[in-house]
């Protein structure tokens, strides 16, 4: 009777036993294709934007053979000089066929407007070089480096792409004898920010993240670990603390654009101070970063042994002497860890940054912390916002000299962790 | 003198004070080795000395950031002729205004008044001598202080305890931040809205159904009203973080539940770190992911089946979104999935039960408060999250049900009205003020739920 049972069961159990393995196996394929589809997807970002940032890193210039007429040059006042003529007299010398206004304005459209500014360095530069003919290789148009990219397509129609068929013509004639050829982009390094493509670059906005996060590390730092230090060490079990510390913890969670706001009503409106610098950027940046720093220093500091604090008080230090001698050497690491964690989401931070306008158009580099400036990610979104196709390439490659940063900073923080990890 | 000349000066001042402080507790010590007549190390009185050097000056010098500027514009306007002092509040206010952007030279010189004029190159004259002011009065301060200090040098003077209480006074200081940024964000936000509320009803505001906050310059223009009902803007908001919960709730629980009960540790080594490089992109690197690849795939994939798709989609923002906020669930599922104690998963196979009847049925509803404190978390961030719906939601403000059309967001609405010019009296920049009020209260009461759930949970199982 008691084996019937017994056997029924079993019956029972081993009827459902095929249907539960499939779904256990079901199951446990649905948690690898969740893993599988957050890992295919940093995969896709980072391939797209490589895909489309890599070819920023060239820029087509064409080789001109520019005539320094001196005619053309007053001595004492070399910066007004007509250097656009210059550049228009050698197109005009490659293809002396080309005749008629609209004509001759679609060839000189060819050269980026800003080759005449390179030509005004190079004669203050020196001016030995007026009424000499030299060959020199000047930026293009953004039209003709997309063509050369093959962005543009030639089987488009002639009204559909930005390039007419004469353009395209002179280009190949160009390319044909050797003088449009792409080359390393420095512009994109040395320049600040520009409405022109194929002028842009991005130093002004790195000049401006630097200098945000250089007034952002010198507040949040010091601010953060004193924070956490009187929290472990000194503070007593009252409300005052507990007041303290549901506000870190709040803060943390508050977001990043309501800080912005705050900075817009206090830090511009009440006192007053000015706007799209990095001056301001850097205190907002901080007060959104000091909870990040505060939590991880007091981690660090609680997985200090207690028998070094207690051994340093056994021999006669002071409270505060075994902290600075003993506990906040020890605790370091962790806390330099925090902080480079809290300084990398610094970097990447947009959104309060536009609330205290370092979002204007600025072409200056900055050179100090009251200067107006931008920073990458901003100039990153206000390319992302322009319409030039050129400009594409040109936020991807901004967005992978930030990702570089990042990655970069993260992994000395990886490193300081390996390194100086202790187990007690 | 400029502020970091200054600044240099009093460090260097500084480090002097430190040196000549030092060298008096070792004179004082007497000749016995070992300075055991001190109270306390040398270093101590160098210290000491130090920080009477330079804690006066700063004081007056934050003393005369505060107050310099309104000081000098008072005086300034003192010197105007009796007819302009006379005015009304709002004339006076008007008048300041126009002599700040004169003082700054920001004005074209078409439009100066020359009284004005001369006010303005009053002030500037003030403010230099305010300024050299400044330098002597900080500088005597700094020596005065310092000398003071360093000629009450004793060898009793308890030296380290005075130092160890400044110290100890300042690590207070610091930790109020945390308490006055909250009340500053309070604060900023409450004092616009209550500005924007006066102007137009809070009912309005909560119950209206129309967002247009673009007003007309004149009366008589179309549209000059604008209409400041918040409930598509919300509705907005809340489709966007919905579809990034749909999205990363059951990716991210997911994940965990894999990454703790199936994976090799192997395997764990290398997938967390590539779950956490989710969490360290920039979300304006979402945002541009979202504009150039999703928002066309979703777009083109639509157009497929027939389907018009706004090329602003919710869809779009809210599935980048969802990516975004994966690692946030993730990692506090794990935190939880982790803390269930062993012996209940060991109580469930020991009764026959697989490993996925033991994750459902025994692990996820222990876990299931932590794992619900980390969905909040996750939704508060989505629904504070502003750039990726910047740069792919739309602005248009649409009441619908439609995921495949524009909707905007309140974050989205904050920035095209703050960025640019602002006019603090007019309630179209102000409301962007009342909407971060919202969007403040909102965030707070889901974190701090979550938080409370959290906490409950992990005390159970400790």
């Amino acid at each position: 009777m008691q084996a019937e049972k017994r056997e029924t069961t079993m019956d029972r159990v081993s009827k459902g036993l095929a249907r539960r393995y499939r779904r256990e196996r079901w199951f446990r394929l649905f948690g690898l294709s969740a893993i599988v589809t957050s890992v295919c997807f940093i995969a896709l970002l980072f391939v797209s934007i490589g895909a489309n940032g890599w070819s920023a890193f060239q820029q087509t210039e064409v080789l001109l053979d520019i005539h320094f007429d001196k005619e053309q040059f007053d001595v004492d006042n070399l910066s007004t000089a007509n250097y656009g003529a210059l550049v228009k007299n050698s197109m005009q010398a490659l293809f002396p066929d080309v005749t008629g206004r609209s004509d001759k304005r679609e060839l000189n459209k060819l050269v980026s407007s800003g080759a005449s500014y390179v030509l005004q360095k190079m004669v203050i530069k020196d001016t030995g070089i007026i009424g000499s003919t030299k060959k020199i290789w000047l930026p293009a148009d953004d039209e003709v480096d997309m063509f050369l990219k093959g962005y543009i397509s030639r089987d488009v129609a002639e009204s559909a792409r930005r390039l007419n068929d004469k353009q395209i013509g002179w280009i190949d004639q160009l390319v044909a004898e050797g003088r449009l050829e792409k080359k390393f982009n420095t512009i994109f390094f040395t320049a600040g920010d520009s409405r022109e493509p194929e002028l842009a670059g991005i130093r002004g906005a790195v000049a401006g993240s630097l200098f945000t996060l250089a007034v952002t590390l010198l507040l949040s730092f010091p601010i953060g670990v004193a924070t956490a230090v009187y929290l472990e060490e000194f503070a007593p079990r009252n409300r005052w603390t507990d007041l303290v510390e549901v506000n870190i913890n709040n803060l943390a969670a508050v977001p990043s654009i309501v800080f912005g706001l705050l900075g817009l009503a206090v830090f511009l409106n009440v006192f007053g101070m000015p706007r799209s610098a990095p001056l301001v950027g850097g205190l907002v940046l901080t007060l959104m970063t000091l909870p990040t720093i505060i939590i991880a220093s007091r981690a660090s500091l609680k997985s200090v042994p207690p028998s070094i604090r207690e051994a340093a008080l056994g021999v006669g230090a002071s409270k505060m002497q075994a902290i600075t001698h003993h506990i906040l050497p020890l605790a370091m690491p962790g806390m330099m860890t925090g902080t480079i964690i809290g300084m990398a989401q610094a970097l990447g931070e947009t959104a309060p940054l536009l609330m205290i306008g370092m979002v204007a158009f600025i072409v200056d580099v900055p050179h100090g912390v009251t200067d107006p400036a931008t920073v990458l990610p901003v100039q990153i979104y206000l390319w992302a916002d322009s319409p030039e196709r050129a400009f594409v390439e040109r936020t991807s490659a901004a967005i992978m000299v930030l990702l570089g940063f990042l990655i970069s900073m993260n992994a000395i923080a990886v490193f300081l962790r390996r390194k100086f990890e202790r187990r007690w | 003198m400029s502020p970091s000349i200054l600044l240099l000066i009093l460090l260097t001042l500084a480090s002097f004070a430190y040196m000549q402080g030092k060298r008096r507790a070792f004179s004082l010590s007497g000749p016995e080795v070992g300075s055991s007549r001190l109270h306390s190390r040398p270093g101590y009185y160098g210290m000491l000395t130090a920080l009477w050097c330079v804690l006066p000056p700063l004081i007056v010098f934050a003393f005369w950031m505060a107050f310099s500027d309104s000081i000098l514009i008072a005086m300034a306007m003192k010197a105007l002729p009796t007819s302009l002092q006379e005015l009304s509040a709002d004339q006076t206010n008007l008048l300041v205004n126009n002599l700040r952007n004169l003082i700054a030279g920001h004005v074209a010189a078409r439009d100066i008044d020359p009284i004005l004029q001369q006010v303005a190159e009053q002030y500037i004259g003030m403010e230099r001598i305010s300024q050299i002011a400044l330098g002597v009065v900080m500088l005597v301060t700094a020596v005065f202080s310092m000398s003071y200090v360093y000629r009450r040098i004793r060898p009793e003077m308890r030296a380290r305890n005075h130092v160890e209480r400044i110290v100890q006074i300042s690590l207070v200081l610091c930790s109020t931040i945390a308490i006055l940024t909250t009340i500053g964000i309070v604060l900023s936000v409450l004092f616009e809205s209550i500005r924007f509320f006066q102007q137009v009803p809070l009912t309005d505001f909560l119950f209206g159904l129309k967002w247009s906050p673009q007003m007309a310059m004149r009366a008589d223009q179309a549209g000059s009203s604008g209409s400041f009902g918040a409930i598509p803007v919300l509705a907005g908001t809340f489709m966007i973080s919905g579809i990034a919960l749909a999205v990363a709730v059951p990716i991210g629980l997911m994940s965990a539940i894999y990454l703790s009960e199936y994976a090799s540790s192997r395997v764990r080594a290398w997938a967390k770190p590539i779950m956490e490089i989710l969490a360290g992109v920039p979300t304006v690197v979402y945002g541009f992911f979202a504009a150039l690849v999703v928002a066309p795939f979703i777009r083109d994939s639509g157009e497929l089946f027939g389907l018009n798709v706004s090329s602003e989609s919710a869809l779009a923002a809210g599935l980048v979104m969802g990516v975004m906020i994966i690692p946030f669930v993730s990692s506090l599922s794990d935190d939880v999935i982790n803390a269930v104690p062993q012996a209940m998963r060991d109580g469930s196979y020991g009764l026959g039960a697989t490993k996925s009847e033991t994750i459902l049925r025994v692990i996820v509803p222990a876990a299931l408060p932590g794992i619900v404190g980390g969905v909040l978390l996750a939704a508060s961030r989505a629904i504070g999250e502003t750039m990726i719906v910047v740069m792919a939601a739309g602005l248009s403000a649409n009441l619908t049900a439609n995921p495949l059309q524009a909707v905007t967001t309140v974050t989205v609405q904050i920035v095209t009205l703050l960025v640019g010019d602002q006019e603090f009296d007019s309630p179209k920049t102000l409301v962007a003020f009342a909407l971060g009020l919202l969007l403040f209260i909102v965030t707070l009461i889901l974190n701090v739920i979550a938080l409370y759930v959290v906490r409950r949970y992990r005390e159970e199982y400790e």
